[in-house]
Formats: structure tokens, C-alpha cells, sequence
């Protein structure tokens, strides 16, 4: 059965979406053309689309412990292609595409003398 | 450039989060061949028609990403040659020993300044491609998933792009095929080299973490198989990143897409040849799009920001 899906705090109010519980929240989101949770790998290595959940249960795969800690885990802080919701949930997107290139020109970047 | 020293890319080492996940991807929507497994647990594939033992090796860990990526060179004679040459340059290499990947020669490895761990090997056991030397067919039948020919380049991320270009073609011997220029028209963004008639046997973006991996990609043979791929990839769930499409560098045909782990390769047919009277091309940052992706004369957020 669907649940509802609540991403805070995007742009001047919220998104909302259902989302299967055979569907992970970031495809959920996906699906039908919402936004609000930048997208990556889609596979829990890249980590773009970590959230705090901070309301409601889900199932969760492995994810890179690079982008997720133990500690980041057990507060529900977790990237949403790698969980399933087991009930409605409300989340805060954490995740950002971080594109240093383009946004900070050459100078944050390394060049050789 | 003879192909008298760096011959190809030979392996590429990643990093999976589940490893049988890992292998179900490799073997059966790839379509890649399992060709043994050691006591470190890793897990080594080739392409159909690659002949030398494996091409890619896969191991657990907690974090997807690169290990190593590896050349094979023509000889131990030109290893021993690139060995001593690499230390007068002043980088620090190291000797893996014959076997310490199955059916693998003795690696020389080292660190390059974007911070990956590159290998040179001379030796690996040639188990053919399924066809006999003498009169063989042209294909093997009831291949399963993509089926790629071979593991043919990767692009890396990492800093300081301009001392590992210099490292590869003053040392190595590769030369630069394309590159795409930052805002300021001098520095480098992303370079393409090769150490063959091919358009890119590895390539570099400038990013602000090292040792980061953007993709490995292997080779298809037609367009249309590019098109299959993408049906098999829909067909399996496979995250796409983008395509099919064309990219500007290299006029390559692409997808992009994810492993299980958040590693991304690409599915890629076609590229021009290149000799070593050829100039490089240049793109340009206000046609970066239209450079990495020619259809969409436009990047996607995740080209310069999802890396593993």
C-alpha cells in the first residue's frame, strides 16, 4: 500500500508524494516528476540524497559508510534511495550536489604552478 | 606510440557494498564472464572477447569506489624499463608479486597526483575468448545480459589533473587526445589520454577530492547493441545516469549508469581513431554540454557532483 511521503522545508513549503512500499522514497519521489531530493547513483554510494527522517518507520539496504556513519544511522539520517517506508514519513533533505567546479570557479581548485 | 610499451587497459579493482549483489550485476546484466575467485575474497570477471584472464575484480567493503586501475605493457623487459624510469621521475612504486591476483604477473604500482593507485603488469594468462586460435567463429553464442566486448577505459576524478597528465605522457608515453578548458580559457577541466589508436584509454576531471572514480566503461560493438543495453538496464532496474546519447569528446555513443553500489560505468560504442600526428581538440567551458553530452548541449547536475 502507499504511503505519504513529506519532504520539509523545500523552497517556501513542503512536497508531497506516495510512495509503495516496494519502492524506495527516492525513486517514490522520482516516479512522478517531484522534486526536492537531489539524485544521484540512486544505489547508496554517493550519497546526494541523505535525509533526516524525522518522523516514521522504514526498511533500510546497506549504504557507504563514507556517506552514512553508524551514528548517522541510528539517527535516522540515511540516504532515501536506500530506504523502503514501512509507514507515512516526514524528512528533511540533508544531501546536496555539491559541484565545486562550476560553482567556485578554478580558484577552490587545485592547479598545479 | 608503436604500441611498444603501454599496450591497454588491463583491470580495473572497485569496491561493492554486498558481493554477491555485485557478482548477480557483473555476470548476468553486464553479461561479463566470473573467472575465478581468491582467498581475499575478491571476485574477477573479463569480457567475452577479451582472451587475458580478468578485467575486472570486485571486492566487499563498507565503501563503493576505485582500488586500482591497471595498463598492461608489452613485455617484462618494458615493465623493468617503466619501473626504473617511473623512480627517476621521482614517484615511489611498489612490486606486487606474481599471483597475488589470480593468473597475474608481477604489478608495479604507484600513486599518481589525483591520488588513485595505478599498476603496469606485463603477464596474465591468456584463456581466450571461447574460440580456438585455429579457425575460429566470429561470436559466442548464449552470451547472458550487455555482453561487452572488453573493459576499455575509465575516467577518473581527482585534483591535480595538469602533474598526472605530465606523469602520463613524459613517463608513460600517452598523449592527449581532447581536453575541455575551465572558465579562465587556460586551465584544464577534463583531458582524455591515450597510449594507442583509440580516442581515450583513461581520462581525468579536475575535482576538489582525489582518487575519486566517475566511471569504467566497456565497449559495444554497434549502436543499436547501446540501444539493447538501455532495455536490458530498464528491464533489470538499473539506475541510468544518462543516455543512450552521444558525447561531443570522443563522439563516442553512451549510457552512463549504477552498479548495486553506487559505481558508475558506462555501456559505449564507437569513437574515432587516433595517430600520433593528430592534434588534440579542445573544448572550450561555455560548450562543456554539449562537449560531455551532445544531444542535450548540456551537462546533468550529477556529472561534476556524483562521484564514488
Amino acid at each position: 500500500m502507499p504511503y505519504r511521503i513529506t519532504i520539509e522545508e523545500v523552497g517556501a513549503g513542503s512536497v508531497n508524494f506516495n510512495c509503495s512500499d516496494q519502492q524506495t522514497v527516492l525513486r517514490g519521489m522520482e516516479a512522478l516528476g517531484n522534486r526536492g531530493i537531489p539524485v544521484g547513483c540512486r544505489q547508496g554510494g554517493c550519497g546526494v540524497c541523505k535525509v533526516e527522517v524525522l518522523e516514521g518507520t522504514y526498511r533500510k539496504r546497506v549504504m557507504s559508510r563514507e556517506q552514512v556513519s553508524e551514528d548517522d544511522e541510528n539517527a535516522h539520517r540515511v540516504l532515501a534511495c536506500c530506504i523502503w517506508p514501512t509507514s507515512d514519513l516526514r524528512l528533511r533533505v540533508i544531501g546536496k550536489m555539491v559541484d565545486a567546479v562550476r560553482k567556485t570557479g578554478t580558484a577552490a581548485i587545485t592547479v598545479a604552478g | 606510440m608503436s604500441m611498444t610499451g603501454v599496450l591497454r587497459p588491463g583491470h580495473a579493482a572497485i569496491r561493492v557494498l554486498d558481493l554477491e549483489q555485485g557478482v548477480n550485476f557483473y555476470k548476468n546484466v553486464l553479461g561479463l564472464l566470473e573467472t575465478g575467485r581468491d582467498n581475499q575474497g575478491r571476485v574477477y570477471f573479463k569480457a567475452w572477447d577479451e582472451r587475458d584472464h580478468n578485467s575486472l575484480v570486485i571486492r566487499q567493503a563498507d565503501r563503493p569506489g576505485i582500488d586500482f586501475f591497471a595498463f598492461k605493457v608489452q613485455s617484462k623487459a618494458v615493465l623493468e624499463k617503466l619501473d626504473a624510469d617511473l623512480k627517476a621521475y621521482g614517484v615511489t612504486t611498489e612490486r606486487i608479486p606474481a599471483g597475488e591476483m589470480l593468473h597475474t604477473g608481477e604489478r608495479v604500482r604507484f600513486k599518481i597526483p589525483t591520488g588513485h593507485l595505478i599498476e603496469l603488469y606485463a603477464e596474465k594468462t591468456d584463456v581466450g575468448n571461447g574460440m580456438p586460435y585455429v579457425n575460429p567463429e566470429t561470436w559466442v553464442p548464449d552470451l547472458k545480459g550487455i555482453a561487452p566486448v572488453r573493459m576499455d577505459h575509465c575516467l577518473l576524478y581527482g585534483g591535480d589533473i595538469d602533474a598526472t597528465r605530465k606523469l602520463f605522457e613524459e613517463v608513460l608515453g600517452f598523449s592527449l587526445v581532447e581536453r575541455i578548458l575551465m572558465e579562465d580559457g587556460k586551465t584544464d577541466l577534463a583531458i582524455w589520454l591515450t597510449c594507442s589508436i583509440k580516442a581515450h584509454d583513461i581520462a581525468f576531471v579536475r575535482h576538489p577530492e582525489d582518487g575519486k572514480l566517475h566511471h569504467v566503461s566497456f565497449l559495444l560493438e554497434s549502436w543499436e547493441q547501446v540501444l539493447k543495453a538501455a532495455d536490458l538496464m530498464s528491464m533489470n532496474r538499473v539506475s541510468i545516469d544518462m543516455g543512450p546519447t552521444r558525447h561531443g569528446v570522443t563522439r563516442g555513443t553512451t549510457i552512463y549508469a549504477f552498479d548495486p553500489s553506487g559505481n558508475r560505468f558506462e555501456t559505449f560504442c564507437g569513437g574515432y581513431q587516433w595517430y600520433p600526428d593528430m592534434q588534440p581538440i579542445t573544448w572550450t567551458f561555455d560548450n562543456v554540454g554539449a562537449g560531455v553530452f551532445y544531444h542535450d548541449r548540456k551537462l546533468n547536475p550529477a556529472f561534476l557532483a556524483v562521484v564514488t
